[in-house]
């Protein structure tokens, strides 16, 4: 004779077999919504820009000459700063971001790591525009007035690269690469800091311990033991802010000067991909040449940006093998 | 970008304001829709304002773009299209459009020369457009002093600012130059955004007039009425007849009765490089395109009725606004081209 009772585990057991399953399913839509998006919008650019590729080949990416007024499209000038820029800003973040970070969490006095922590992490929270505003309305002005003319008289006299120093002169106009290049160091600064950051505070204290029972400075301790136990991650902090810096839009449009040409200086008025597209779009007709070129823009950024990735992921490959 | 985030943000309204109007059903058939340039749109906006307030119909005007406006129309979306430049004579058979200039602006100079007042320097639209590909470089190059003989030029760079968005602007402006600069036309061309071979390109009328501000040697257009509205000083160039003039209201009117309006097919007579005694070179119209064949005849007669009005009762905004209205015999012709419009064999001009 059965009894209700004997039947509720059994029941009870379905349930949750039928819980797991709708956990189980949701889960895998939860990933695979990221890869519908990823590859749909993938798709949808290149469709879209696909008038573009046809029509100009490889010269798309290679050409250098933009001529709305002609019809001729060639994104090197704007691939060209785009890369420039967010190098140039990797470069001047990195140490810095990294500085705080190693301050944050080794020589800060207690007191003063909360303050100083937030602060790192409130200009994260500043919109792009408010940067590109301040950029061009206060650095643009500084630049202009004293620190392009700086470059200027002190790289004109460097000699050992034949005309090496007029990518450190230009008219003092405030605007262009090496201005960019500042605006977007300050804004991936905190994103390299905060990472840069977890992952010191993840490396085991039994480890720094070790270093300094055996005598190690802090500076030694720090090369020695906690970098090469995370090197892997702080990699992932900096691609983290290049990434943020190859797509940045708002900002560069009002400081790198907005001109589509192969930049000749570090001070040169540039482009890069993301100020093109949004400086064209609002007026770019659909059914136009036009359009499939800003299209086809965006999807050489996504090549960029996922190529700049993919090679990030390979360095770090080979750093764990070795 | 401000115009960006303003034309994106006035398009959110406009959606919202659209599907509102979708929602209150017969109520919006006093209501007027039109999209398109950004130049024109506060003048539109305030003659709509009191247009309602006179009893009229309320406009909803979306500055969303010359090109967008075109589109707009073309798609009927919207009851008007506005376009800084006119529209291609094929188009407007192709698409069925009558097209007609509804108000009148101007583009000038400005100047940063250290040490030297701004509305003294003259130029001719040649040396401009050598300027603009990079020919000249230097404030005191033989050619600037050449006409500026009083003047003490310094020896800086110059450097030319243009916007960096697409704009109707660039348009009027780069149309006059490779008009008078063979230099120009060759290496750069007219368009709303063209390859600029030297300077820097900034977002907007505030932007260039601000990247002109920052810039020791800087020089850039804006539309007349934002300089006049910041208080910027213009240079002087030569118009037509080899005069040097200043820009002001009496020298755009005498530009507009210059251009040859009998034969301008669709009404869209060039002002640029007018003859005169006080013709600014760079004058152009601004554009309303309306259905020659209209799904809904009574919308389009809203728009006229609206665009009849403002020539008549909207000379006090303009002048507030810092626009020019169309020179009189010029508001007969367009409502004589009014007359053309039929719909169902009756003319929807006059109206009722």
């Amino acid at each position: 004779m059965t009894t209700p009772a004997a039947h509720r585990p059994l029941i009870g057991a379905r349930r949750m077999h039928l819980g797991d399953t709708t956990f189980r399913i949701s889960l895998f839509a939860a990933g695979a919504v990221v890869i519908i998006v990823l590859f749909s919008i993938l798709a949808i650019m290149f469709a879209g820009g696909k008038l573009a590729f046809d029509t100009f080949g490889l010269g798309f990416v290679t050409g250098t000459e933009w001529n709305p007024v002609t019809q001729i499209y060639g994104a090197l000038p704007a691939i060209t700063g785009t890369l420039l820029t967010a190098i140039l800003a990797l470069m001047i973040a990195w140490p810095i971001g990294f500085g705080i970070a190693f301050f944050l969490t080794e020589t800060c006095p207690v007191k003063l790591r909360g303050p100083l922590g937030v602060a790192v992490e409130l200009l994260a929270a500043i919109p792009s525009i408010v940067y590109g505003m301040w950029g061009f309305f206060v650095l643009a002005p500084f630049m202009a007035e004293y620190v392009q003319p700086w470059l200027t008289s002190t790289f004109i006299w460097i000699p050992p690269i034949p005309d090496a120093f007029y990518w450190f002169t230009a008219p003092p106009i405030g605007v262009g690469l090496i201005t960019a290049s500042l605006i977007l160091a300050i804004m991936i600064l905190p994103f390299i800091a905060a990472t840069t950051r977890d992952v010191l505070l993840s490396t085991p204290q039994l480890l720094k311990d070790g270093a300094y029972a055996m005598g190690a400075t802090r500076w030694e301790s720090l090369t020695g033991v906690v970098i090469p136990a995370v090197r892997g991650s702080l990699f992932g902090a900096v691609f983290l802010g290049l990434g943020r810096a190859l797509g940045e839009t708002m900002a560069v449009v009002f400081v790198i000067g907005n001109a589509i040409r192969m930049p000749d200086s570090l001070m040169a008025p540039s482009a890069t991909i993301a100020s093109v597209v949004a400086n064209s779009f609002p007026e770019a007709e659909p059914g136009t040449l036009d359009l499939a070129v800003l299209l086809g823009l965006g999807f050489i950024l996504f090549v960029v940006s996922f190529g700049v990735l993919a090679i990030a992921r390979l360095l770090l490959r080979q750093e764990r093998m070795s | 970008m401000l115009t960006l985030l303003a034309r994106r943000i006035s398009g959110a309204i406009g959606l919202v304001a659209a599907l509102l109007a979708l929602a209150a059903g017969p109520a919006t058939a006093q209501n007027i829709t039109g999209a398109g340039a950004t130049f024109p749109a506060p003048i539109y906006s305030s003659w709509g304002e009191d247009y309602a307030k006179a009893g009229g119909g309320s406009l909803n005007y979306q500055a969303l773009g010359s090109g967008a406006g075109v589109t707009q129309i073309i798609n009927r979306t919207v009851d008007f299209g506005a376009s800084d430049s006119p529209v291609a004579t094929e188009r407007l058979q192709k698409e069925q459009l009558l097209q007609f200039p509804a108000i009148i602006g101007a583009v000038v100079v400005i100047v940063n020369v250290p040490g030297v007042d701004g509305t003294k320097i003259r130029l001719t639209g040649d040396v401009l457009g050598e300027i603009y590909v990079g020919r000249v470089r230097l404030w005191n190059d033989p050619k600037i002093v050449a006409l500026n003989p009083g003047l003490k030029l310094p020896g800086i760079p110059i450097s030319p600012a243009y916007r960096a968005d697409s704009s109707g602007t660039t348009s009027i402006f780069t149309k006059y130059l490779a008009g008078v600069s063979p230099i120009f036309k060759e290496r750069t061309g007219a368009g709303n955004s063209v390859a600029w071979r030297t300077g820097l390109g900034a977002p907007g009328n505030a932007g260039v007039a601000a990247a002109v501000k920052n810039i020791k040697g800087g020089i850039g257009y804006v539309e007349f009425a934002y300089a006049a509205e910041n208080g910027m000083q213009a240079l002087q160039l030569a118009n037509g007849s080899g005069k040097f003039v200043s820009p002001s209201v009496p020298g755009f009117m005498e530009a507009a009765a210059q251009a040859d309006w009998a034969n301008a097919k669709n009404m869209a007579a060039s002002m640029l490089n007018m003859p005169g005694e006080n013709s600014w070179p760079i004058t152009s119209a601004s554009y309303i395109l309306v259905p020659r064949n209209p799904k809904d005849p009574a919308a389009t007669q809203r728009v006229l009725k609206y665009v009849d009005w403002s020539f008549r009762n909207g000379s006090a905004t303009a002048d507030r606004l810092h626009y020019i209205m169309l020179p009189p015999e010029v508001q007969d012709e367009v409502r004589r081209q009014w007359t053309t419009l039929t719909a169902g064999g009756k003319p929807l001009w006059p109206a009722n």
